[in-house]
């Protein structure tokens, strides 16, 4: 770990001449102060998960199972049929990848969010307030669960291989296709947990309700969209845009026609969803952290 | 075994209590099962619909049938492998529960199981009863198929407690069996039929599944309560169900002896 408090010149610096140096350094160096605290905290908790060694062995391999499990559950269906809901197995292939790879990586980070009620119950939220961080980040650092690599190992095979087997197009403009779509995958998944949080604050014992958009978000995400109900295209498909991080950038990459109500070419829009999903989350949290009252300590 | 039969009714009676007190976990559990459900529709019905309406012997109402009566069996059937007497081993907690006039094996799996046939209100029924009104599905041609599907869910519910139950003992030679409780809950849904029916396996994954329990809590009950399955091979599955649950209850019991030993040792 770098001494947390010294900023080091920037990369920029010494080779940059269109800038004056100093304006440079400042906003930079400023940044590194602001980040040392959250990065020390994240460095303790990577080094104490590997320091349980046959603990950390076991959960990666069961994390690496999760993933693979997932897969052959969609591999089992494609055993039966040919097609389902006008994709073959080598293209669920893909939507399976990024669907898996985004949430495992949102998981890593926010996936912690989901123990808000233990803390609310115990009344050691409290002390969260107490600390001069904001509360959503210190939540999100709380914990780094390096086992979820394993998975995003699984879901990153899964998207090589759907992209080697797969007829895709190579251009400048697929490679930005995909980039987008895996950084607002993650931004979408991550809303979801953050907007599940929000909402502890007023279930707590009912915490299994959010369940149905988060995990029932994810399996949906790695489905084709194109065999959903009505009811399932308005929740999943636009009001949790779950279609939106995987099936549709699929369908755009693939340049395939999709659905009257999912046509691909809305898998260029998954940046927009993410923004939507993350204007729910902060409409959620914010409600739930004006609401929350203290454990009465 | 210690302790006389009407303190176990009493546990049991206690568990089911217990259940009755988490309305609002009930309706979340109702809400997440719904939406799992819905979504299993959409993609197996689809599948059915693939394969020309027929699929191993499913048909879109069976599927259906299959589809809602395992979510309903969700919220009593444990495929989590979470337990409370997993944490009381951890933290040292069981120590007391040793000191009781009880077996701590049978102790603990009648109070869950109390807990999960209360689950069988709030969560079971009404997922059947949505599934049967907005998607409709397959009745058994046979009575006989209702009774014996609910002795065969009563055995899977405590087949799953009783195979939970001995994850945790784990817990008495591993500091943290965490890791475990995961792959349990991994491979007890894949393996169960839970979200795609064993029987749409290819052959070698079926073999696999049959030769471990966990078709036992979930796949089975719902054959045999569906009525896909009738007459002698119905029997088969409760006559396995019976003999994977005492083979469990055998193998808890053994663990715990050795188990408690361990924990005499540690200075519990």
């Amino acid at each position: 770990m770098a001494e947390p408090t010294r900023a080091r010149p920037a990369p920029g610096t010494a080779s940059g001449s269109a800038a004056p140096a100093g304006t440079r350094r400042g906003p930079l160096a400023r940044g590194r102060r602001a980040a040392a605290p959250y990065l020390a905290v994240l460095g303790s908790r990577a080094r104490s998960q590997r320091s349980y060694r046959v603990g950390f062995g076991v959960d990666l391999a069961s994390s690496l199972l999760v993933g693979v499990v997932e897969l052959a559950e969609v591999w089992v269906l494609f055993h039966n049929v040919d097609r389902l809901g006008g994709i073959d197995f080598a293209q669920v292939l893909l939507v399976f990848g990024l669907a898996d790879l985004c949430f495992s990586l949102a998981d890593l980070a926010f996936g912690h969010c989901d123990t808000l009620p233990t803390y609310v119950r115990a009344g050691t939220l409290d002390v969260f307030y107490l600390r001069p961080q904001p509360l959503l980040l210190q939540l999100v650092t709380s914990d780094l669960s390096l086992r979820r690599l394993a998975r995003a190992a699984v879901g990153l095979a899964a998207l090589v291989a759907g992209l080697v087997v797969n007829d895709v197009a190579w251009s400048p403009a697929t490679v930005a296709l995909l980039l987008v779509a895996v950084a607002s995958g993650i931004a979408t998944f991550a809303a979801l947990f953050v907007t599940a949080a929000g909402l502890q604050f007023f279930l707590l014992d009912g915490a299994e309700l959010t369940n149905a958009f988060v995990y029932g978000g994810r399996y949906a995400a790695s489905q084709p969209a194109s065999v959903w109900s009505r009811p399932l295209v308005v929740v999943f498909g636009f009001f949790f845009p779950m279609a939106f991080t995987a099936y549709l950038p699929a369908l755009a990459l693939l340049d395939l026609p999709g659905s009257d109500w999912l046509p691909g070419w809305l898998g260029w829009c998954a940046p927009l969803a993410a923004v939507w999903a993350w204007a729910l989350a902060t409409l959620s949290w914010r409600t739930g952290v004006r609401h929350y009252r203290g454990g009465g300590g | 075994m210690r302790g006389s039969g009407r303190t176990y009714w009493r546990l049991l009676v206690a568990g089911f209590r217990r259940g009755s007190t988490y309305r609002l976990a009930a309706l979340g559990g109702l809400v997440a099962n719904a939406t799992f459900g819905l979504l299993k529709v959409a993609v197996l019905l689809a599948t059915v619909e693939a394969a020309g309406g027929e699929l191993a012997g499913y048909d879109a109402a069976r599927m259906s049938a299959y589809i809602w009566l395992s979510q309903g069996l969700l919220g009593s059937v444990n495929l989590f492998g979470r337990t409370d007497v997993a944490e009381r081993i951890k933290t040292g907690d069981i120590a007391v529960d040793f000191l009781r006039p009880l077996d701590v094996q049978a102790a603990t799996i009648t109070t869950a199981v109390g807990q999960a046939l209360f689950a069988l209100l709030p969560r079971g029924v009404p997922s059947v009863v949505l599934g049967a009104l907005v998607v409709g599905m397959a009745t058994p041609d046979h009575p006989a198929s209702y009774a014996l599907g609910a002795l065969s869910v009563l055995l899977g519910i405590v087949l799953s407690w009783a195979t939970v139950y001995v994850v945790a003992t784990a817990g008495f030679w591993l500091v943290d069996a965490r890791g475990l409780q995961v792959l349990y809950m991994v491979v007890s849904g894949f393996l169960a039929g839970l979200f795609v029916p064993i029987w749409l396996f290819p052959s070698w994954l079926v073999a696999l599944a049959q030769a471990t329990p966990f078709p036992s809590m979930l796949m089975y009950p719902v054959d045999v309560l569906s009525g896909r399955v009738e007459g002698l091979g119905a029997l088969a599955m409760v006559a396995a169900q019976v003999g994977w649950l005492a083979l469990v209850l055998l193998a808890g019991h053994l663990l715990t002896r050795a188990g408690r030993v361990r924990l005499e040792v540690q200075g519990g």
